[in-house]
């Protein structure tokens, strides 16, 4: 699957920005300093926009594309901000086969964004994951570090939820 | 211990050089093993798998890859086994089950590496491993070409010689398994980034996924327009690549037949771009005798490569004033056209369709710059690659090899050895050295002492230094963009103290240009292209009698009736351009 291209206004910091400079600067001469340099970036900035991409790049004179590539390839990097909530449903064996799509797709369509996504208000990103280790609870999401289990897969229930999280 | 290794290719022994690959070692005993993402120094990573072959060396057969797999003392080779076919067959069968079939409409039907290999493992076209296919829209954002990745294999070859042969990797794989993809940062169109409209990607690509802009409809919709003045010129390297697409040997020089079809296709007038290349000689090699005795901006940097010049507006804008303000000879020759050119002929530079034949595909980017419109009109209106010159006269019932030799028409066809060899990577600065020699010394040049020798051949970058009374010139040739870079730097960091640099984008010169016929991979690994056409410039130039810009009769006229001065008022304001500093990223 394609990664999502964040549409929402970059809002980096100049502060971010000195702190992604230094760990350029004490990274940048070893080999295979790519991956370690992004992996802080995003522990900065939260994901990787187009922005820090290319202060990578340009700090360790390689292309944007080779940077791009990378974050494109690997699951840990995101290339869309997460919310103030982050949503994670979980789509291994036991929660899949317990109707954990089901799940996914009504908070889709409750929160109108996709898997990758957030919403427009900065407050819910959507994401799957694969097993969170509690098959006996299936189906299962989280939100932030708040587990939600056994759920039945009704609308209602969703409604609850994310009511909860009204602020 | 010996150099050599001894090796034996199905039951045939043969001896290769230690460190040879499997694909190295059969093509020595005669035996071609099919290839795909292959490209030699370019792209080695074994990964399409299309050449595997089982290989024993002592612990029975196993199934390698041939293109990056060294041979070894004793290794056994089976390159057509029952296992091997079967196992390419089904590697075939996967990367078309999400390849566009679409080869009867494909530009590169008949010239496709793929559609080659299909056809040799006799792959039925039935719905094997039918399932989920990729769709993409084609990326038409460039000015000189398309990328569809329907038709992409991911052999990564356009992205391979993107970064490391041009130094720039605009387009590489995104995202991973059945979503990769090759496009450029943040899926922006390739216009948008700081691809340079080289076409190298487009001269590795082994299918129809990478293609030139086709203006061939457009140029035959002019022909057939009887209001307009059809004017056609052809780059040096034309004549030294069109031949391939009739099949003649590479380094066939097919200049006479070049000329009888574009005659027979309808062109007004037939021109050639080496006048203009003449042209561009005396108002460069004036304009840098100036910087040299008034103390201008050294060293200067040609400008006839559009690549090359796109290159150094987005990656050394500090070095913009460097370059040459020549325009390159194809804009020199449309200004030429439409200003000197329809006023001898009393016509309207309007009604004047100016069309260039080039080996080149950042033609097609260079004719749109700003400043290129001396007669207030474009200075070209279609750039056509060697390739699409060669697809007008297929689909014009043209037998081409069967054409008669016959000659450029006059004024504009007449040129000199010197402008016919800037096809060639140190063509340019030998005709460069031609005319400085000759105006700085005050001397003629003896026919003997012509040939500036330390200037020719492919290597990287070429160095050489001339005196002539007390001056003493110091010059660099470099061809291919990552080359170009290791020279900039030096430039950059004031290392370097050549007065006089000529860079060409693509490697080898225009003869190996992004618009010259493909050459499969099978030809491209065993076979120095660049060194073969560029031959075929070198023995027309040896055989002339016209041999330097400066005696060139229809320039010194040009100048007489029309130009005044070399590098005067009215030379600068048609022959000469400008620049913008570019960004590397978004």
């Amino acid at each position: 699957m394609s990664k999502k291209i964040a549409t929402i206004p970059f809002q980096g910091t100049p502060q971010q920005e000195q702190e992604l400079l230094a760990v350029i600067a004490s990274l940048k001469d070893q080999q295979g300093c790519l991956m370690p340099i992004m992996q802080k970036a995003q522990d900065i900035y939260g994901y990787l926009p187009i922005e820090v991409q290319t202060i990578i790049a340009e700090q360790l004179n390689i292309p944007l594309e080779k940077v791009f590539g990378v974050s494109t390839f690997y699951a840990q990097f995101t290339l869309s901000p997460k919310g103030k909530y982050r949503i994670s449903v979980c789509l291994g064996t036991a929660c899949y086969v317990k109707g954990s799509g089901r799940v996914l797709e009504l908070l889709e369509e409750k929160l109108g964004i996709g898997v990758g996504e957030i919403t427009p208000d900065g407050k819910f990103s959507l994401d799957d994951c694969r097993c969170v280790g509690a098959c006996g609870l299936a189906p299962v999401f989280m939100i932030n570090d708040d587990v939600y289990g056994r759920l039945t897969g009704k609308a209602e229930e969703i409604d609850e939820i994310l009511a909860k999280y009204a602020d | 211990m010996s150099d050599m290794v001894n090796v034996k290719i199905n039951g045939q022994a043969v001896a290769v050089p230690k460190g040879s690959t499997i694909l190295e070692a059969a093509r020595a005993a005669g035996v071609v093993i099919p290839t795909l993402c292959y490209l030699k120094d370019i792209n080695e990573i074994g990964a399409c798998r299309m050449c595997v072959v089982e290989a024993n060396e002592g612990r029975g057969f196993r199934i390698v890859a041939a293109c990056v797999y060294p041979v070894s003392e004793g290794m056994e080779v089976l390159t057509n086994s029952p296992k091997v076919v079967d196992s390419r067959r089904k590697t075939m069968q996967l990367i078309l089950s999400n390849h566009e079939r679409k080869c009867l409409s494909c530009v590169r039907s008949k010239n496709c590496e793929l559609q080659k290999l299909a056809n040799d493992l006799g792959i039925e076209d039935d719905g094997f491993y039918d399932g989920a296919k990729n769709e993409y829209t084609i990326d038409e954002t460039a000015p000189h070409m398309f990328r569809d990745n329907n038709k992409c294999i991911l052999c990564r070859r356009c992205s391979a010689v993107c970064e490391h042969t041009q130094g720039i990797g605009v387009i590489g794989a995104n995202d991973r398994g059945f979503s990769t993809h090759i496009s450029s940062a943040f899926e922006k169109g390739l216009g948008a980034t700081s691809c340079v409209s080289c076409g190298q990607c487009i001269n590795v690509c082994p299918t129809g996924a990478l293609s030139e802009k086709d203006f061939v409809n457009e140029v035959f919709a002019a022909i057939a327009d009887p209001t307009k003045h059809v004017v056609v010129q052809t780059a040096p390297s034309v004549r030294a690549g069109l031949g391939e697409c009739f099949g003649n040997p590479i380094g066939t020089n097919v200049e006479g037949k070049m000329v009888a079809a574009l005659k027979r296709l309808g062109f007004d007038f037939v021109f050639d771009t080496n006048f203009t290349a003449d042209l561009t000689i005396l108002e460069e090699g004036s304009e840098l005798l100036e910087r040299v005795t008034k103390g201008g901006t050294l060293p200067m940097i040609t400008s006839c490569s559009p690549g090359w010049v796109k290159f150094c507006e987005h990656y050394y804008p500090d070095l913009i004033p460097n370059l040459s303000t020549c325009k390159s000879p194809q804009q020199m020759f449309g200004a030429v056209v439409k200003t000197y050119f329809a006023e001898k002929m009393g016509w309207d530079p309007k009604d004047i369709v100016s069309v260039s034949i080039m080996p080149c595909t950042a033609k097609k980017f260079e004719m749109g710059r700003e400043d290129q419109s001396a007669a207030g009109v474009p200075d070209i209106d279609f750039a056509l690659t060697t390739r699409e010159l060669g697809r007008m006269i297929d689909r014009a019932g043209i037998d081409f090899n069967a054409l008669p030799d016959e000659k450029f028409d006059d004024p504009l066809g007449i040129f000199s050895g010197a402008g016919l060899i800037f096809g060639a990577t140190g063509g340019v600065m030998e005709a460069a050295l031609r005319f400085a020699v000759e105006k700085i010394s005050g001397e003629t040049l003896p026919a003997d002492k012509l040939e500036f020798k330390e200037v020719r051949g492919t290597e990287a970058i070429k160095e050489a230094s001339y005196t002539v009374g007390d001056l003493t010139v110091k010059v660099a040739v470099v061809s291919g963009l990552a080359n170009a870079r290791k020279l900039m730097d030096k430039v950059r960091a004031g290392e370097a103290d050549y007065t006089f640099i000529e860079v060409m984008a693509c490697p080898g010169g225009c003869v190996n240009g992004g618009g010259q016929p493909i050459q499969p991979a099978s030809v491209r690994n065993f076979t120095d292209i660049r060194a073969l056409r560029a031959k075929a410039l070198y023995d027309e130039d040896a055989a002339m009698s016209l041999r330097k810009s400066q005696d060139n009769p229809a320039v010194k006229a040009l100048y007489d009736e029309y130009l005044g001065e070399i590098g005067g008022h009215k030379a600068h304001e048609i022959l000469h351009t400008s620049y913008v500093a570019r960004k590397v990223n978004f």
